[in-house]
C-alpha cells in the first residue's frame, strides 16, 4: 500500500496546474524536436538547461523528461510518414512504417505507434514506482568501492553499446574522464590542468561540453551535407487499425515493452538500444519474417513500445543511484545538481515530492502524448518543411544565448564552440561522443570514490573483488567485454549494428 | 618496407588518443604530487588514466595498419569556421555591442557558413529572433542581458 500512498502523492504534485504546464510545454518541445532531424534531446535538454535555473527542481525535471520521451514520439512520427528518423531511436520504425504508409496504412501506423507507446509508459511508470524503492534501499548501503565499481560497470556498458571499435569507444570514455578531472582537485584543493585560467578552476561546465560535442558539432557536420530534404507527404488516411492488425499488434507491444523496460535499467541502455532489440526480437518470434521490412505491422509496434518503455525506465538508475545510464540522464543530473540536490539514493527519502512527483508526470505526459498527437500530425509535417537554414541559425542562438547565460561570460561560448570542432573531429574519425560525455560526468565521482575506497583498504585494490556486490560488478563488467571483444560475437554485432544503420 | 596505413581514421584517432593521453600524464606528473595508493595525490588518478589513454591509442594506431577502412572524409572547413566563429563572435560582443546587435552577427556569420545567403531571408530571419528571444530571454526569462550597445545611453528597447 505504501507504493499507492506514494502515487497518490507523486500525482498530487503532477497534477498541480504550474507542473501540468511543464510537463505539457515539455512534451510538445520533445515532439517538435522528435520530428525535426537533426536536433536531438541531448542538444535541446543542454539548450534548456540554464533556463530551468529560475523553476523550481521538480518543474525542472518535469519538463526535460517531457522532452526525451516526447521526442520518441515525434521521432516515429515522421519515421512513419516521411521515412525520416527525426531521432536515432526511431530509425527501425522507418523500416516498415514508412512501408505501411506507402500501402496507405499511415493511419493505422500512427495509431499502433501511438497507442502502444502509450501502453508501455504506463507499464514503464509503474515498474519504476515499484522497482525503484527497494533499489535505492540497497543503493544506501554501497560503499565507495562499490559505487566505483559500479560506475566501471556503467561505462563498460556505454561502451559496448556505441557503435564501432570497442577500442575507440573505451578510449572516448577514458578521454572524457580526464577532462572531467579539470578543475579543483576536491581532496587536496590542488587545481589540475587549469593554465593559470581562473575560468577553469570550477572545470569545464557539463553542459558547455554537452552542446559542444552534440550541438555545433551536429550542425556543422549537417550543414556539409547540403539540404536534400525533401518531404513526400503520406496521407494518413483512417486511423483505426483493423481487427488483424490489433490481434498481430498486441503481443508485439507486450514483448517490445518487456524488452523495453528491462534494457532501459541497464546502464547504457535507453530507447535506442530498446526499440532496436525489440525489432530483432520481434522478426526473430514471427511468423511471417519475410513480411519484415515491407510493413509487418509487428515491426512498427514493438520497437515503438519498446523505446518508450526503455526511455523512461532508464531514469531508475538515475534516480536511484544518482548514475546516469546515458547522456540524457547525465543532463538531467546535471539539472539536480544546478537546483543543488546532490543525486543519489537519498533523494527518495529527502525528497519525496521530487521522486514521485515526477513519475506521476511521466504518466500524465504520456496521455498527452496520446491526446495531442493524433490530431496535430498535420502540423508536425509542417513544421518538416521548413527548411534547414532557417533552421540552424535559430538553433545557434538558442543555444548560445543558454550557454552564455550561464555565467554572464564568454568563456563557456569559447569553450562550446572548441567542443564543437573537437566534436566535428570525432565525428569524422568515427569516434562516438556519447561515451565520452559519461566518463566526464563521472570522472571526479569515480575518482573521489577510488581515493575513499583504497583509503579504506589501506591501499589494497583487493577490496574491489573482496566485497560481494563490488566483485558482482567488476565481474559484469569483465563478461560483457569479452562477450564483445570475442571474434565470433563481434561479428554479430557489427552486423546488428549495420542493419540498424540502414 | 613501410608500412600502409590502411584504416586512416583509426591511425588519425589513435594519434589523437596518445597526444591527449600522453599531455595529461606528463603534465600531472611534472606539476602535481603522485602520492601513493593509499593516500593518492592530486596527480595518481591522471596519471593512469592518461597512461591507459596513450595504451588504448597505441592499439588502435596498431589496428590501423592491420585493418582496412574508408578513408577520412574531407574537412569542411567553411562551416567549421564560420559557425565556431559565429557562436564565439555572439559571447564576446555581447557585453559591448547588446544582444540586439550580437545576435545579427552571431545569425549573418553563421548563414554565410550554409550554402545559399540571401539577404532578404536572413534578415527577415534576424529579426525574428531577436525579438524573440527579447521577448522570450529578456522579458519573459528576465536574463540580464544588455539590449544595446555599451556606448548608447539610453536605450530606446526595455
Amino acid at each position: 500500500m505504501e507504493i499507492l500512498n506514494n502515487l497518490i502523492l507523486g500525482f498530487s504534485v503532477a497534477v498541480s496546474p504550474m507542473h501540468l504546464l511543464y510537463a505539457l510545454v515539455g512534451v510538445m518541445l520533445g515532439t517538435l524536436i522528435g520530428v525535426l532531424p537533426g536536433v536531438g534531446p541531448v542538444a535541446t535538454i543542454a539548450m534548456l538547461l540554464p533556463i530551468t535555473f529560475n523553476l523550481s527542481p521538480i518543474a525542472a525535471l518535469i519538463m526535460l523528461a517531457g522532452i526525451y520521451y516526447g521526442a520518441q514520439y515525434g521521432g516515429s512520427t515522421t519515421a512513419i510518414l516521411v521515412n525520416l528518423p527525426g531521432e536515432s531511436a526511431s530509425v527501425v520504425t522507418c523500416l516498415d512504417g514508412y512501408q505501411m504508409a506507402r500501402q496507405g496504412r499511415a493511419g493505422p501506423a500512427l495509431a499502433t505507434a501511438a497507442v502502444g507507446s502509450f501502453f508501455a509508459g504506463c507499464v514503464a511508470t509503474l515498474i519504476i514506482a515499484v522497482a525503484a524503492p527497494p533499489l535505492a534501499e540497497v543503493a544506501l548501503k554501497f560503499g565507495p568501492a562499490e559505487y566505483f565499481s559500479l560506475m566501471v560497470l556503467g561505462l563498460v556498458a556505454a561502451t559496448v553499446l556505441a557503435h564501432g571499435s570497442l577500442i575507440k569507444a573505451i578510449a572516448m570514455v577514458v578521454f572524457g574522464l580526464l577532462l572531467g578531472l579539470i578543475g579543483t582537485d576536491v581532496n587536496s584543493g590542488v587545481l589540475r590542468f587549469t593554465f593559470d585560467i581562473p575560468e577553469l578552476s570550477d572545470g569545464i561546465g557539463f553542459v558547455v561540453v554537452a552542446m559542444g560535442m552534440f550541438g555545433t558539432a551536429e550542425i556543422i557536420a549537417n550543414l556539409e551535407q547540403g539540404e536534400k530534404r525533401e518531404v513526400f507527404t503520406a496521407r494518413v488516411g483512417r486511423l483505426m487499425p483493423t481487427r488483424e492488425d490489433i490481434r498481430r499488434a498486441i503481443p508485439a507491444v507486450l514483448r517490445g515493452t518487456a524488452l523495453g523496460s528491462f534494457l532501459g535499467i541497464l546502464p547504457g541502455g535507453g530507447a535506442l538500444l530498446s526499440s532496436f532489440g525489440a525489432y530483432t526480437v520481434e522478426k526473430k518470434l514471427s511468423k511471417h519474417p519475410e513480411q519484415f521490412g515491407k510493413g509487418a505491422i509487428e515491426g512498427v509496434a514493438g520497437p515503438e513500445a519498446a523505446n518508450n518503455a526503455g526511455a523512461q525506465t532508464s531514469f531508475i538508475p538515475m534516480l536511484t543511484l544518482g548514475i546516469p545510464g546515458n547522456a540524457v540522464m547525465a543532463l538531467m543530473i546535471g539539472a539536480l545538481m544546478i537546483q543543488g540536490i546532490a543525486p543519489g539514493p537519498q533523494v527518495m527519502n529527502e525528497k519525496p515530492e521530487l521522486f514521485w512527483g515526477l513519475i506521476a508526470s511521466m504518466w500524465i505526459g504520456n496521455a498527452f502524448l496520446v491526446i495531442l498527437n493524433l490530431p496535430l500530425i498535420g502540423m508536425w509535417i509542417k513544421l518538416l518543411t521548413v527548411p534547414y537554414r532557417y533552421l540552424y541559425p535559430a538553433i545557434l542562438v538558442f543555444m548560445s544565448i543558454g550557454v552564455f547565460s550561464l555565467s554572464n561570460n564568454p568563456w563557456d561560448v569559447l569553450i562550446m564552440a572548441i567542443f564543437g570542432v573537437l566534436g566535428y573531429v570525432c565525428v569524422k574519425l568515427e569516434c562516438e561522443p556519447a561515451p565520452m560525455i559519461l566518463g566526464f560526468i563521472l570522472g571526479p565521482l569515480m575518482e573521489e570514490n577510488l581515493r575513499r575506497a583504497m583509503l579504506l583498504s589501506r591501499g589494497d585494490p583487493m577490496t574491489f573483488v573482496t566485497k560481494p556486490i563490488s566483485a558482482g560488478f567488476i565481474i559484469a563488467s569483465v563478461i560483457l567485454l569479452l562477450i564483445v571483444a570475442l571474434p565470433a560475437i563481434r561479428k554479430k554485432r557489427d552486423e546488428a549494428f549495420v542493419e540498424q544503420k540502414t | 618496407m613501410k608500412a600502409k596505413i590502411k584504416g586512416p581514421k583509426d591511425f588519425w584517432a589513435g594519434l589523437m588518443f596518445i597526444g591527449f593521453g600522453g599531455f595529461f600524464m606528463i603534465w600531472a606528473l611534472s606539476h602535481y604530487q603522485m602520492g601513493s595508493a593509499v593516500r593518492m595525490g592530486p596527480a595518481y588518478f591522471p596519471t593512469v588514466l592518461g597512461g591507459l589513454l596513450v595504451f588504448l591509442g597505441i592499439l588502435v594506431l596498431i589496428e590501423s595498419f592491420a585493418m582496412a577502412g574508408p578513408p577520412v572524409p574531407r574537412f569542411m572547413f567553411r562551416p567549421l569556421i564560420l559557425i565556431s566563429a559565429a557562436c564565439v563572435l555572439y559571447g564576446y560582443l555581447m557585453k559591448p555591442l547588446g544582444l540586439v546587435l550580437a545576435t545579427g552577427v552571431l545569425i549573418f556569420v553563421a548563414a554565410f557558413g550554409g550554402h545559399e545567403f540571401k539577404w532578404k531571408e536572413v534578415t527577415i530571419l534576424y529579426v525574428v529572433l531577436v525579438v524573440f528571444s527579447l521577448l522570450v530571454f529578456v522579458k519573459g526569462l528576465t536574463l540580464p542581458f544588455p539590449i544595446c550597445p555599451a556606448f548608447i545611453e539610453n536605450c530606446p528597447i526595455r
